[in-house]
């Protein structure tokens, strides 16, 4: 069956089970757009900039576990993307960016809307293709969705030459990848589990630090099998959030810079961490020659270039958490570690970490949780990056699997209100609130109208704090309070939401917040609620830049906050 | 810094010396030298690079090779017994009275004249790092006019392999690109 390049790449996406794509397109995507209407089963959805097209790609994708699919134009377009691609690579987030290029003729010769686009982002892409002719398109298209999911997940980019997309050439979709160099290690070693359960098994004071990569193996039960066979503390990273319910008596939340004292603590102290599915990234060791100082170390991980790049690994397994975890299960005995539970169980009465306190203005965390308590904790959470985002991480208590959305390797702000397009498109059955800061929103606030198009019943939870929270935050503990460009004025968000056509609220008392949450909640459509809050609320706990975990400070008690570092020089050196 | 030579079998497609290149670019180290040829694969070629970097620095830039789609198999063979050749060729000047002097320096180095001109003579030289570097020491006296030298390349000697391939991968039934 001959086909045109763009019918190929139709073809193929149905084959591949897509069902939504995010774009925009332009003067080099308009063969393919054009035949678009020919397959029905695809919903095209149309954002207001590519970097959402990527994000809420991103966010489908780590909603539904699926290859979220976005295209764009070429030149501008492409590099719309960048950000949004980079954000999916440090996250594992599986997705097929299919750009437009210019014309093979004109490739190379600085043609109207030209950039080299695999170039740019070949440092952030698993893989990425230039397409030189419509007959490689099929085997190009099933490879890039094979290596998008499978092992550790990343994004891939797919480079179409306008006059490739309108090239006819015969199509026989290929049933399997022919890539010998591309042999992802899924098996654990035997000899290495064996090495590693001997460790758990011997174990007095062992701690499971789990992350993303649980979540992304949906290795849950496993998890589960293992923390209760030996009674194991857990803690998970920023972005292991949800993969284990937080409400579990063995449950100790999340560790790192903003992480829960308790959790700190309990890394400091312990004789054994179990790393599963994370990559030790530096805010969640914090001080590296200082991290689990006391500890031996089992690394589980699919990717064997994370296996000793940051920490030294006494045990190292590479493969997919979830067969790991099966086989290390077996060898595991049953057993207690009731001295080491009720030291954490200390520690956690002691240095509460998610105590709200009383106040008369709005607190950003009363929000979080009042959000927690009207959902039952049963939405997906979705966040922008910044302040709001560590709130949203300690406040709400995450029982469902693969429930918390947010941006950890890259920091985006702006990821936020597109992801969580992405999200509720992918799970339309579940409450999705994409809470969000004032800085954060108004980077990618145009996704408004893609919400109010496309009608995607998202609820919107602005933290408005009238700063660059984070930043400002910074400024005050470590650069004597000088709050150089972090102040921020914003639009009135209720009337830019209704602007767009969406229904929103603004909440300026303490006592107006759970209505409107409830309020939100029963608009079967989207709806904005702009939380003024108290402005210099800072986040604690804090472990301050290059000091170890166990160094962390707490919600002062007394009003007074820490002394503000004078001279920023004078910090340690650290990544930030 | 230790000198490594890292070898490497790569899919024969446009990009993956780029990519390659750039996981050291960002690491900070800087290529020494970098030698690519077809290998006894079809469709596959070799690379062998020569950097200088920290053993972990390097072991780590190896893995993140390791995880390029189009690189194969890589292996730092540092620490192997190894063969390396280099290949040079030198503009020498040369006058009619010192032409014989370079003749016998060419000899005694198992060296080579591939061409004669009025005022000069073209040396060609293969050898590891330090021969080559002995032959230009002497051959500098005369006045190098230029010079150009390969990358290292370099195999493990006796049976050991550090880059077994099972079987040549079919070819991937995509046309070149024109």
């Amino acid at each position: 069956m001959k086909l045109t390049g763009s019918q190929m790449i139709g073809e193929s996406l149905v084959k591949e089970g897509v069902e939504v794509i995010f774009g925009i397109l332009g003067g080099a995507l308009l063969p393919l757009y054009d035949v678009l209407p020919q397959y029905p089963q695809l919903r095209h959805i149309l954002v207001r900039h590519e970097q959402g097209a990527a994000h809420a790609a991103d966010g489908y994708a780590r909603a539904t576990g699926k290859v979220g699919v976005c295209f764009a134009t070429s030149g501008p377009g492409a590099t719309n993307l960048v950000t949004g691609i980079a954000n999916a690579y440090l996250d594992s987030v599986p997705i097929v960016a299919i750009t437009g290029q210019v014309a093979r003729p004109f490739i190379g010769k600085d043609a109207f809307q030209e950039v080299d686009i695999t170039g740019i982002t070949l440092p952030i892409t698993k893989h990425n293709y230039l397409v030189m002719d419509a007959a490689s398109l099929p085997e190009i298209v099933k490879e890039a969705f094979h290596l998008a999911r499978t092992g550790r997940p990343g994004p891939v980019l797919i480079d179409l030459p306008r006059d490739v997309q309108i090239e006819q050439a015969e199509f026989n979709y290929p049933s399997k990848i022919n890539r010998p160099s591309y042999k992802p290690t899924l098996k654990g070693h035997p000899a290495q589990i064996k090495k590693a359960a001997k460790l758990i098994n011997e174990a007095r004071k062992p701690v499971i630090i789990a992350g993303r990569g649980v979540n992304i193996s949906k290795a849950y039960a496993e998890l589960k099998e293992l923390v209760e066979q030996a009674q194991i503390p857990l803690i998970t990273t920023l972005l292991g959030i949800s993969c284990f319910p937080e409400s579990h008596v063995l449950s100790y939340g999340m560790l790192g810079m903003h992480g829960m004292a308790y959790a700190n603590m309990a890394v400091d102290a312990a004789d054994l961490i179990i790393a599963i599915g994370m990559r030790f990234d530096d805010r969640a060791t914090a001080k590296v020659s200082a991290f689990a100082p006391h500890a031996q170390i089992i690394h589980i991980d699919i990717d064997p270039a994370e296996i000793g790049k940051n920490v030294r690994v006494d045990v190292p397994i590479v493969g997919d958490v979830k067969t790991v975890l099966k086989e290390l299960n077996k060898q595991i005995v049953a057993t207690n570690h009731i001295d080491w539970v009720r030291q954490l169980d200390d520690w956690r009465r002691e240095h509460p970490s998610t105590t709200i306190r009383d106040s008369q203005s709005i607190l950003p965390q009363y929000v979080v949780r009042q959000i927690y308590e009207v959902t039952n904790g049963e939405a997906i959470i979705v966040t922008g990056v910044g302040q709001h985002q560590m709130w949203a991480a300690q406040h709400y208590w995450y029982d469902k699997p693969n429930t918390f959305i947010s941006s950890g390797g890259l920091g985006t702000m702006g990821f936020g209100l597109p992801a969580a397009i992405g999200a509720k498109v992918g799970c339309p059955d579940s409450t999705v609130w994409c809470i969000d800061g004032d800085g954060s929103l108004q980077m990618t606030i145009q996704e408004l109208a893609t919400i109010a198009q496309e009608k995607v019943a998202v609820k919107i939870a602005v933290i408005h704090n009238t700063y660059l929270g984070m930043v400002r935050q910074w400024q005050e503990m470590f650069y004597g309070k000088r709050y150089v460009a972090t102040p921020l004025s914003s639009p009135n968000f209720v009337k830019v939401a209704e602007a767009y056509g969406l229904p929103g609220l603004r909440v300026e008392r303490r006592e107006e917040v759970t209505p409107a949450i409830q309020q939100a909640m029963e608009e079967p459509g989207p709806f904005l609620i702009d939380f003024v809050v108290e402005p210099e609320e800072n986040v604690y706990p804090m472990v301050p830049p290059g000091a170890a975990l166990a160094e962390v400070l707490e919600e002062p008690k007394n009003k007074t906050k820490p002394k503000a570092v004078k001279d920023s020089a004078k910090l340690p050196v650290s990544n930030i | 810094m230790p000198k490594h030579i890292i070898v490497a079998l790569v899919e024969d497609r446009p990009g993956v010396l780029n990519h390659m290149a750039s996981l050291f670019r960002r690491r900070g180290f800087n290529i020494e030298s970098i030698a690519v040829g077809h290998s006894e694969v079809p469709h596959l070629s070799r690379m062998t690079l020569v950097v200088n970097g920290a053993n972990t620095m390097v072991e780590q830039v190896r893995k993140q090779l390791d995880k390029v789609v189009d690189v194969v198999k890589v292996s730092d063979i540092t620490s192997d017994k190894v063969i390396t050749r280099e290949l040079a060729l030198v503009k020498v000047k040369a006058t009619s009275s010192s032409r014989s002097e370079i003749m016998q320096v060419v000899d005694i180095f198992r060296a080579k004249i591939v061409d004669v001109a009025a005022d000069s003579v073209t040396v060609e030289v293969t050898g590891d790092e330090a021969k080559i570097d002995s032959l230009l020491n002497l051959l500098r006296g005369f006045g190098i006019k230029e010079l150009a030298r390969t990358g290292r390349i370099a195999l493990t000697r006796g049976e050991t392999n550090p880059l077994p391939v099972k079987q040549p991968p079919k070819a991937q039934g995509r046309k070149p690109t024109k």
